[in-house]
């Protein structure tokens, strides 16, 4: 057989790509359903970890059932039945929408009998997506913690926001000052004050999404936040 | 190509010195960093730490070692005038498979790769061994040029992240090295070298180690 003529070459070409594709998709389905729980578990082991709860991110079903009550906001308010449960809402479609008009999931966590509000953060890194949850106390202004995590920013710069270093910053400090909504910023140099945390030196584009993901991702909850207060 | 699958018809033994030096040759005399120059832009995207050269390191050593050993089974089947892209689509698929497995399996790590698992795809390292390789040799051979090939490329990988991690954090693996005590901010005298973090730094730092290489080893240099 002539292995360089064109009509071998073609099959050779036709089979191999069918054969390929044949075996990525039966593994991308074979292997889905194992993905969509880790990556649920980890959504539930980031949101309790925002309220300072640290599980295994195995173990995270129980203690969420537990402790955590789901609601949907939008435009401020509590959406009575919204058409989207709260755990389910795409947020990187939500944040495409104006502030107002969207509906985005509030998470109220009830530790030991300690009130925390938890929203969910969506931005734009250097590469790619980042996300994160940010936990208010029972005040509506004050943050109980902070977690960050990206899909692909660069290890040792701007991947540094999902470390505790990072992260731990973000205690004690206020969203509010003098009852009116004051943004978090991420400083270059020394951060000072209630409402400056330290950036990354070598991750600024990272840490100026971040900044903006804070901004944008609380309008929508700051007149829910003020009647609360 | 009739020629070159001949040269392997004598039975040897498994591990017979020709076949040992398949392994060795690449860590030293012709290794494909720092001798080949091959696979220097994967060198300077993930050695700012140690832990994910590691990993990186574990993931091109399957993808080559099983890379070589698919090429060279089909050797005799692919067409000459689509090799190039049958090898593609070979590295392309082995690395879809890897990251979906290790999504699925053991999250924590695929987290850990994020986009260096897709970098792998175009780690040159992989289609000049399939090219250069396994389309003449026969399977074992290639399995070990793949794995050699693979652990050349590690080592530098973790001579480099050792020092950038080192000198640029004060850490390694993630661990702090350097005693609290001795910063500056602290007290002491020392400070981190940022610089280190960046690209530049590991350009430099591997041009170091291939200094130091050629030095030691004379071979590598050329007359002139």
């Amino acid at each position: 057989m002539n292995v360089n003529s064109n009509s071998y070459t073609y099959t050779f070409a036709l089979i191999l790509v069918v054969v390929v594709a044949a075996l990525l998709a039966g593994a991308a389905s074979m292997l889905k359903p194992f993905q969509q729980s880790n990556i649920q578990l980890e959504k539930k082991q980031n949101i309790l970890k925002s309220v300072g709860v640290i599980v295994d991110r195995n173990e995270a079903d129980a203690p969420f059932e537990k402790m955590i009550t789901e609601y949907v906001i939008k435009g401020g308010n509590i959406v009575e039945s919204p058409e989207v449960a709260a755990f389910d809402i795409d947020m990187s479609k939500a944040v495409k929408l104006t502030p107002d008009s969207r509906e985005v999931p509030l998470y109220i966590a009830d530790k030991d009998g300690e009130k925390f509000f938890i929203l969910p953060l969506r931005g734009k890194g250097l590469w790619g997506p980042i996300w994160g949850y940010v936990a208010l106390k029972s005040d509506g202004k004050t943050i109980a913690g902070a977690t960050f995590d990206h899909k692909g920013e660069t290890p040792g710069l701007g991947a540094e926001i999902s470390t505790d270093a990072f992260q731990d910053q973000f205690l004690g400090k206020s969203i509010f000052e003098g009852g009116s909504y004051a943004p978090i910023t991420v400083m270059k140099g020394t951060a000072s004050g209630d409402h400056q945390v330290d950036g990354i030196s070598g991750g600024t584009i990272t840490s100026v999404g971040l900044e903006d993901m804070l901004d944008d991702c609380i309008q929508p909850y700051k007149n829910y936040l003020k009647t609360v207060q | 190509m009739s020629t070159e699958t001949k040269v392997a018809k004598e039975k040897e033994a498994l591990f017979s010195k020709k076949n040992r030096g398949l392994v060795t040759d690449p860590l030293n005399d012709n290794n494909p960093i720092t001798v080949q120059v091959l696979g220097i832009c994967s060198a300077l995207a993930i050695t700012v730490k140690l832990e994910p050269a590691v990993v990186m390191s574990l993931s091109v050593m399957f993808v080559l070692g099983a890379g070589n050993v698919i090429i060279s089974l089909m050797r005799n089947l692919i067409p000459n005038r689509i090799r190039i892209i049958v090898q593609l689509v070979v590295v392309a698929a082995l690395v879809i498979l890897v990251d979906q497995v290790l999504k699925a399996f053991v999250y924590d790590v695929s987290k850990q790769l994020s986009v260096f698992v897709g970098l792998i795809i175009t780690n040159c390292i992989i289609m000049g061994r399939f090219e250069a390789f396994a389309l003449a040799n026969t399977p074992w051979k290639s399995f070990m040029d793949g794995i050699g090939n693979a652990l050349g490329y590690g080592i530098i990988l973790i001579i480099v992240a050792f020092f950038r991690e080192l000198l640029g954090s004060g850490a390694l693996f993630g661990m702090q090295i350097i005693p609290d005590s001795w910063y500056i901010q602290n007290g002491g005298f020392y400070a981190n070298n940022g610089f280190f973090l960046f690209p530049p730094m590991a350009l430099i730092t591997l041009g170091v180690v291939i200094w130091i290489q050629r030095a030691k080893n004379t071979q590598l240099i050329e007359e002139n």
